[in-house]
């Protein structure tokens, strides 16, 4: 086990890259601790599995080094980097059985028998695939069949790190709650170098200790689900994080005050100047509705979506929605909206501008 | 529910009844009709049973034909299959030169047969062909017209060089429906290329090699243009596979009964060992699948 760091990494698909455009992974160094439970979140296309890819060994990257530990394992074959890695769809050897699939990596590294016999015994019970244990892998329905395929993945004590690319897309819902259960338990036990490939937000924030959240081949923030919930470093991690996303008002940064449209929206710190297309950012649930100051607020439509409310509105022509509450009483006469001082994050050109005395 | 009883539907099937009967029926009764008769010319018919089948089941000339048909199906898919999997196992996958390779392994399947018996007549020829003078020049006796194991290689390495191409593109189309990411799996697992082999490419491309050999088997086991036009069956009977035999006793020898026999137990021979070959190759999928 070893902590993965990553150099100056890009890649571009493109062998002659000529703009950034060409790079489907902006340079970047990152670090991954060693034992970490990681959530790589992003929209489909953003560089995800192209990361992961380069962790593993199965794409050498165009630029930039990797490291595990002290090593440089940027042109170390997959093979030798001892990675276990979960694909999005189902990969089963179909003419093996189900104990031969899940032995099929301790056997290719001439583990003892009798090891690999007691941890097959011990993956199936967990992925609870006991039962199926001498049959064909290919009579088998999708779910069993990806749930070989993570058994796989974990069948291996010794892995540096456990790579997961959308693992349960093809799972049943409550499949996979269980199983992400297991991941998670399985994390603990072990104590593997975890990454886990994921569009779903929700998936995200309950595996993962630190979700890293990367958009249009970049990373751009990387913290704990609160951090990502109270201070997304990017727009889009406001947009994308939290349902419905953040709110954003096109403003003017003054100090401790932020001016949209021509009214003062007090701030919960103060900022320097802020150069760039400046916005602030505020999440629906830090916003309520009031009979005067604030802004002017028109309720469009109201959805209750079982715990809470969600009222969709708009502020001078832009969409804001504001999270309220189960059971709360929503007057005829609150044409204003208020925001949390506090709660409000400034944005210079999609970067997250700190205020004043804030530690980076 | 009640259904609705509109029997003039079966009106529309009969266009292909008619085609049918035209194209399959008729001639095939044909045979049957000669199979249980004499004819002497003039349209006279003379019942004969079964006496025909029996002869040609008797018949020394049938079974060594049938020996040398046997034994040629066996080779050529001996060698066509291995060698038809393995070309398609080192075609590129993608690009320019995987559009080169498949134009150029398509070639051999667009020649018509008598043009490439033709080819090989000549290409093997002493005289002037260049396989078979640049062989004498290397002085390696080589006489396909002569030497009854020079005409089987011939023969064999024609067909080879015919029909590889077919195994070939077929087992390359059942290779390209792989998903990436087994062969990303795979490295994982630090799966060795045998495995890989054995445990991903096998397994998936077993659909389309049954195809592949049925379609060798039956193909070779019904060969007849290409080693017609190259040996004409010779030298001596050594390469006079089942159909060059029917053909020589029934146009040759105007024997039309023992032909027809002969057709119909030739016909029931491929019928029955495809049929064998499909359900066990069935069978074992889905014994597998349990």
């Amino acid at each position: 086990m070893a902590q993965i760091t990553l150099k100056n990494l890009a890649h571009s698909y493109d062998p002659t890259p000529r703009s950034e455009a060409d790079y489907a992974l902006k340079e970047m160094d990152h670090i991954w601790e060693d034992g970490g439970a990681y959530a790589l979140l992003g929209a489909s296309g953003c560089g995800k599995s192209t990361l992961l890819n380069i962790i593993s060994g199965l794409l050498r990257p165009s630029h930039g080094r990797v490291l595990f530990g002290e090593t440089d394992v940027t042109d170390a074959p997959t093979a030798a980097r001892n990675i276990a890695q979960v694909f999005q769809f189902p990969v089963v050897y179909d003419t093996m059985t189900v104990r031969e699939n899940l032995a099929f990596p301790l056997r290719n590294r001439k583990m003892d028998p009798g090891y690999i016999k007691a941890r097959v015994d011990q993956i199936a019970a967990m992925i609870g695939l006991e039962a199926e244990l001498s049959r064909k892998a290919r009579g088998l329905t999708a779910d069993a069949k990806q749930k070989i395929s993570l058994g796989r993945g974990m069948v291996r004590e010794d892995v540096n790190a456990i790579l997961f690319d959308e693992p349960l897309t093809v799972i049943d819902p409550h499949m996979k709650f269980e199983l992400r259960t297991q991941l998670k338990s399985l994390h603990r036990e072990f104590g593997h170098t975890m990454i886990y490939v994921t569009h779903d937000q929700t998936e995200a924030l309950t595996f993962a200790d630190k979700v890293v959240v990367m958009h249009d081949g970049r990373v751009v923030q990387m913290g704990t689900p609160e951090e990502l919930f109270e201070r997304p470093a990017h727009s889009f991690v406001g947009y994308f994080i939290g349902s419905p996303g953040m709110n954003f008002f096109e403003a003017e940064i003054a100090g401790a005050h932020a001016i949209v449209n021509g009214v003062e929206v007090p701030l919960g710190a103060t900022h320097g100047p802020v150069p760039g297309r400046t916005r602030i950012g505020i999440r629906p649930e830090f916003c309520v509705l009031d009979r005067a100051g604030g802004l002017p607020f028109q309720i469009r439509r109201i959805e209750d979506v079982g715990r809470h409310r969600i009222i969709r509105g708009e502020v001078m022509g832009t969409e804001v929605n504001i999270t309220v509450p189960e059971g709360t009483e929503i007057a005829a006469d609150a044409t204003r909206i208020l925001f949390a001082p506090e709660k409000i994050n400034v944005y210079a050109d999609d970067w997250r501008v700190a205020p004043l005395g804030e530690e980076m | 529910m009640d259904k609705t009883l509109n029997n003039k539907a079966w009106f529309l099937v009969a266009p292909v009844l008619v085609l049918v009967a035209f194209s399959a029926v008729v001639p095939l009764m044909t045979v049957v009709n000669y199979s249980v008769q004499d004819t002497f010319g003039n349209n006279q018919f003379f019942w004969a049973g079964l006496d025909w089948f029996d002869q040609m089941l008797h018949s020394e000339r049938m079974w060594a034909a049938l020996g040398r048909q046997a034994i040629f199906s066996a080779i050529i898919l001996a060698i066509e299959v291995p060698l038809g999997i393995f070309v398609a196992l080192n075609m590129p996958k993608k690009g320019f030169w995987a559009s080169v390779c498949l134009v150029l392994m398509a070639l051999p399947l667009l020649i018509p047969f008598n043009v490439v018996g033709t080819i090989w007549q000549i290409f093997g020829r002493v005289d002037i062909g260049l396989l078979g003078y640049a062989l004498a020049k290397l002085g390696i006796g080589y006489n396909y017209t002569a030497n009854a194991f020079d005409a089987w290689v011939t023969v064999v390495v024609m067909d080879v060089w015919h029909w590889t191409s077919l195994v070939a593109l077929l087992a390359y189309a059942g290779l390209q429906s792989i998903p990436e990411a087994y062969y990303q799996a795979a490295k994982i697992d630090q799966a060795s290329r045998w495995s890989v082999f054995r445990y991903i490419e096998l397994p998936k491309m077993q659909g389309v090699l049954l195809i592949a050999v049925l379609l060798r088997f039956m193909d070779s086991f019904m060969i007849y243009t290409e080693p017609f036009v190259l040996t004409g069956g010779g030298p001596g009977n050594s390469t006079t596979f089942l159909s060059i035999d029917l053909v020589k006793m029934a146009i040759g020898q105007f024997d039309l009964g023992p032909a027809a026999a002969f057709s119909l137990m030739y016909f029931l021979v491929i019928l029955a060992i495809s049929w064998v070959f499909y359900t066990v190759m069935v069978n074992l999928d889905k014994a597998e699948g349990k």
